[in-house]
């Protein structure tokens, strides 16, 4: 499933790299702690958070994630947006909240990190 | 949702100017039809401008000469066949402009003028797909040869001990800025050719190193990365507070980040534990509990470093 296709079946809006949507999604993290993304989530991950600061997509990218979905209607920065596009990191918002997303992701068949295989 | 994809970006890029041929075949008027027919034949081209007294009068193509064939009218001249006062696209304006009228007009070319009517050149589709290739070609190549060069330096540069050295300054507090320094290191290893993984590693560790100097150092610190054939040497050091109980700040979990910068959603206790996982050997020290060191070292195989191919 790719970046594009989930934004179709949420109806989520694109909000940052509207070109990097074709990355094929391996799986998805949740969690606004940032630590524990970097120590959790996989690469191609998308990450679903309600932190929206300019830290996020330093995140993202460090961690090699597909996009980050940002939940809960909260609005990311300009500074998280112009980041978001150097650095080539999808940023998708929706205002539903973080459990919804996550459970309508499952529904999709992306898998969390316990169960991807590696 | 569309998909856009640089090829959508460089038409909102790239001018007219830019992709359309300079070298104009022009007609005048006078020009008859089968004059028309040796110039179209022997410029192998479609169709050509009308011009007359340096104006831009017409544009006549080989569909207006097929026509005159089928009538008979060879000897009619080309002001009598040609489309007057033809659409002229301007030079300055972007390929997006053209490609919407080629997709609505349906015609096959369109004169190009500057910025004071004047006749500069001609575009056609062809031209536009041509040039958007060209472009495509450039920047492919350019980054290529970006790669490759910084790939092979361990093998470019001969010593007894090679080593790349790079140096951030991080300033405490400065969140606007927290993960740059990774970030660039990141990059920097991508362009060293190391492989997804390592480069992976390294930057997770590079950023909690970094966060850790942003949170709790008291002037910041410095974060070096040394590069070497066989490992990748992460360091920080700061003047302090330092760390009092070591042992206790290594466990998961244990935080003395204040709630406003966990809030943000750092200072879970975790950063530590992550350099250690990421890494092969992690050395903390913070002797008198004045200031702190922190090495952190990512042992490198043969396969780690993709330099014979050259590319991620």
């Amino acid at each position: 499933m790719t970046l594009e296709e989930l934004c179709r079946q949420l109806q989520l809006e694109v909000r940052a790299a509207p070109r990097k949507l074709d990355a094929e999604v391996t799986g998805g993290y949740a969690s606004d702690l940032l630590s524990c993304v970097m120590a959790k989530s996989q690469a191609g991950n998308v990450w679903v958070t309600l932190q929206s600061h300019p830290n996020v997509v330093a995140v993202a990218s460090l961690a090699g994630l597909a996009g980050i979905i940002i939940t809960e209607g909260m609005n990311p920065d300009a500074a998280t947006i112009e980041k978001a596009e150097e650095e080539g990191i999808p940023i998708l918002t929706t205002e539903l909240t973080t459990f919804t997303v996550v459970g309508r992701l499952f529904e999709l068949g992306v898998p969390g990190v316990d169960d991807i295989r590696t | 949702m569309p998909q856009v994809t640089r090829l959508h970006e460089l038409v909102y890029e790239l001018k007219i100017a830019e992709v359309m041929t300079r070298e104009v075949v022009t007609v005048t008027p006078q020009t008859s039809m089968a004059e028309l027919r040796e110039i179209l034949r022997n410029h192998r081209i479609s169709g050509t401008p009308v011009m007359e007294n340096g104006e831009l009068v017409g544009i006549i193509s080989i569909e207006d000469l097929i026509k005159a064939l089928a009538a008979g009218e060879m000897d009619v001249v080309v002001g009598e066949k040609m489309t007057r006062d033809p659409v002229a696209l301007c030079a300055d304006d972007r390929i997006v402009l053209a490609v919407d009228r080629f997709t609505r007009s349906g015609f096959g070319r369109f004169p190009v003028v500057d910025e004071r009517g004047k006749l500069v050149g001609i575009l056609t589709q062809g031209d536009i797909t041509r040039g958007l290739l060209k472009k495509l070609e450039v920047e492919y190549h350019e980054e290529e040869v970006r790669r490759y060069r910084a790939s092979h330096i361990f093998e470019d540069v001969v010593s007894d001990r090679t080593s790349i050295f790079l140096h951030y300054e991080v300033v405490a507090r400065d969140f606007d800025h927290a993960g740059e320094a990774s970030s660039k290191i990141k990059r920097a290893l991508d362009h060293l050719g190391f492989s997804p993984q390592i480069v992976r590693r390294a930057a997770i560790a590079a950023y909690e190193t970094e966060m850790n100097i942003i949170i709790h150092t008291d002037e910041g610190g410095e974060l070096m990365v040394d590069v070497r054939p066989e490992q990748i040497v992460i360091r920080a050091t700061d003047t302090g507070p330092g760390i009092p109980d070591i042992e206790r700040a290594m466990q998961p979990g244990f935080s003395t980040a204040p709630e406003w910068i966990r809030e943000m959603g750092f200072g879970a206790g975790m950063g530590l534990s992550n350099i250690r996982r990421c890494t092969d050997e992690m050395r903390l020290e913070s002797p008198l509990g004045t200031r702190t060191s922190l090495e952190a070292v990512i042992y490198l195989d043969r396969k780690d470093l993709r330099s014979e191919r050259g590319r991620a």
